[in-house]
């Protein structure tokens, strides 16, 4: 018998072990900071940076003007402020990445569990899943918002009706790899004794799913999840990129950029900043996906 | 093996149907369609005569199997008749573009060319750069070149090809004037100084592509060499004394090459909806390019043809990259 009084260490929790892990990644830490400013930037900054308002007459006047204090990223063909408009079309681009992602991950993590929990369901959802991924996603992008873009912005607001029909566009076609990985996961987990035991006792398989399966594919899902943002800002500016996203009054980081292409020889700052912090954006993201994959991941854990 | 090549090729088929279902019928029924905007001035007898010319009068269904019978049979038909002097689709009608009224399998046949030659061109500088750069990475796994690796291959994940496309407009061709910024389609290479020009025009898109392709493949190449080098295989090939070049270049590599020729197969639809960005922002006037002007002039045939062209070559590449595991690899077999 072993000595009871003296009690062991106690265990670390989970979070902590994973947190523990995260940080011994360095790109996932600097990705973590660098998205955390980018975030607290876009979305503090226009309360602390309000551009002045100025007169058309005013604004023509500063049209095209380089950094000064005034003006600390210089203005564009306008006359608007740069710098402010970067601070709001980092909102928008957040936004759209965010969304999008959540759109896409639920729909995938509902496809998945349902192809892997219901047999009878699996092949049909499958070969859906399959042609999805054969679909020719920016071609197929393009075509739909030229085409429903006008009539949602007649029903939604041109602000509104571009940012929905986006979000709606990237959201369902990048579900699939969410899917396959969930269903793969619910294969094995529906095989567990844990899972067998609800099942004896006679739980649902509604209840099964939510309380024993979910919970279990949470980790992978968060790994997708955050290359889903990557993905989908990186989507969303390829579409404003071809002048098919979003308004020019309501910009995103693309747009700004499709804008500064005409003046790309004479101002590149104009479609450096933006470029730069796409980049920035997606670097960051999957750096911290990258950083997750391992620190969710047992076998590699504690090492 | 047959069978397993038959069964796919059969699977493919209602694949490709439901594909191309979806995209005549997203085109097809979406709002904005050209049919409104015919301007109001047109009188209406004229606006529908305008209608019947282009067959848009006609029930959904009629039109989606009048398209695939010129897709699937009306199309390789000509083809075949134009190689060899037959004669199958004389009279019929082939899909035509509605900005031009030329078949839209000519201008494919125009555009193709184009793409082929930079596209082809980038994803070949993208292999050859991302292969060395896989195998000394994992060879030397943690140094500080498989760091810089790792870190150039997240740089060519992150940064879209239409920004560090436009860094290069501006770094080589605004500020150092090397290169030219648009891509001259009309220029033909007879001789050494035209080639030289072909050559510099290239430069830009196949850089801008080549390196987001290479770093993709270079981590499949790293990766693939690292599950190899501990496997039980190298350590008889170097206790039997033989040097490291030709363990890692003899039995690792063409182990390692299995799962990354079958990437690369997969890439190879892929590149072609980057080569939209690339084409468009360089102006090379590609099958992409088209995609866009057609998109931009509301030309539903051309639309339709190419975005179902893209899906062909996706599934068929995807049965070539599962044909190829199996070739390779003798542990798989299909049957």
């Amino acid at each position: 018998m072993t000595d009871t009084t003296s009690a062991p260490p106690r265990p670390s929790s989970p979070r902590h072990e994973i947190w523990q892990q995260f940080r011994t990644h360095k790109g996932a830490l600097f990705g973590l900071i660098v998205i955390g400013l980018l975030i607290f930037a876009v979305l503090i900054g226009p309360y602390l940076w309000v551009p002045e308002k100025l007169t058309v007459a005013q604004a023509i006047k500063l049209k095209n003007q380089g950094p000064s204090l005034r003006f600390p990223l210089g203005t564009d063909q306008l006359g608007r402020d740069m710098l402010g408009r970067m601070l709001l079309a980092g909102r928008v681009s957040l936004a759209v990445g965010l969304v999008a992602m959540v759109i896409a991950i639920v729909f995938g993590t509902f496809v998945g569990t349902m192809a892997g929990y219901f047999r009878r369901l699996d092949g049909l959802l499958m070969r859906l899943t399959d042609m999805f991924l054969a679909l020719p996603v920016i071609p197929l992008l393009l075509v739909m918002v030229m085409l429903f873009r006008d009539r949602l912005a007649g029903v939604l607001g041109p602000e509104l009706g571009a940012f929905t029909l986006i979000v709606f566009a990237i959201g369902i076609t990048s579900w699939m790899a969410t899917a396959r990985i969930v269903r793969g996961e619910v294969l094995t987990l529906k095989e567990r004794e844990y899972v067998l035991a609800a099942r004896s006792i006679g739980a649902r398989p509604n209840r099964i799913i939510r309380r024993h399966i979910l919970p279990n594919v949470v980790s992978p899902v968060m790994v997708a999840a955050t290359l889903g943002v990557a993905e989908a800002i990186i989507t969303e500016s390829v579409l404003s990129f071809f002048g098919l996203g979003f308004p020019p009054d309501f910009p995103t980081w693309g747009r700004l950029l499709y804008d500064g292409l005409q003046y790309m020889q004479v101002y590149p700052e104009r479609v450096i900043w933006p470029g730069v912090a796409i980049s920035l954006t997606v670097l960051s993201v999957n750096y911290i996906g990258d950083g997750l994959r391992d620190a969710l991941d047992p076998r590699i854990r504690g090492r | 093996m047959l069978t397993f090549t038959l069964r796919r090729l059969l699977l493919a088929i209602p694949t490709l149907l439901v594909i191309s279902l979806v995209i005549f019928l997203l085109v097809d029924l979406a709002p904005g369609s050209p049919m409104s905007e015919i301007p109001l001035t047109v009188p209406p007898e004229v606006r529908k005569k305008m209608i019947e010319a282009l067959g848009a009068d006609q029930p959904v269904f009629v039109r989606y199997v009048l398209w695939l019978r010129q897709f699937f049979w009306v199309e390789p038909a000509t083809l075949f008749d134009g190689w060899f002097g037959t004669h199958l689709a004389e009279g019929e009608q082939r899909i035509l573009s509605w900005q031009s009224r030329s078949p839209v399998f000519t201008i494919i046949g125009q555009r193709l060319p184009q793409t082929m030659t930079v596209i082809g061109t980038a994803y070949l500088v993208g292999i050859l750069i991302a292969l060395p750069i896989g195998i000394y990475s994992a060879y030397r796994q943690y140094s500080i070149f498989d760091q810089g690796g790792t870190l150039f291959a997240m740089l060519g994940f992150s940064v879209p090809t239409f920004f560090s496309g436009t860094l290069f407009i501006i770094i080589f061709a605004v500020w150092l004037g090397w290169f030219p910024t648009k891509y001259d389609t009309t220029l033909s290479v007879t001789d050494w100084q035209s080639f030289l020009k072909q050559a510099k025009q290239m430069a830009l898109p196949v850089m801008t592509l080549g390196l987001a392709n290479a770093a993709t493949i270079s981590r499949y190449m790293r990766s693939s060499m690292l599950d190899n080098m501990t496997q039980d295989y190298v350590r008889t090939a170097r206790a039997k004394g033989m040097t490291e070049r030709i363990v890692v270049l003899k039995h690792v590599l063409r182990n390692s090459l299995i799962p990354v020729v079958t990437v690369i197969a997969l890439g190879i639809p892929s590149i072609f909806g980057g080569a939209i960005i690339t084409e468009n922002l360089f102006g090379v006037n590609g099958i992409g390019a088209a995609l866009i002007g057609a998109i931009h002039a509301n030309d539903l045939p051309m639309v339709q043809t190419l975005a179902f062209i893209f899906a062909v070559l996706i599934v068929l590449f995807n049965l070539i990259a599962d044909l190829l595991y199996g070739l390779l690899d003798p542990r798989i077999r299909y049957d």
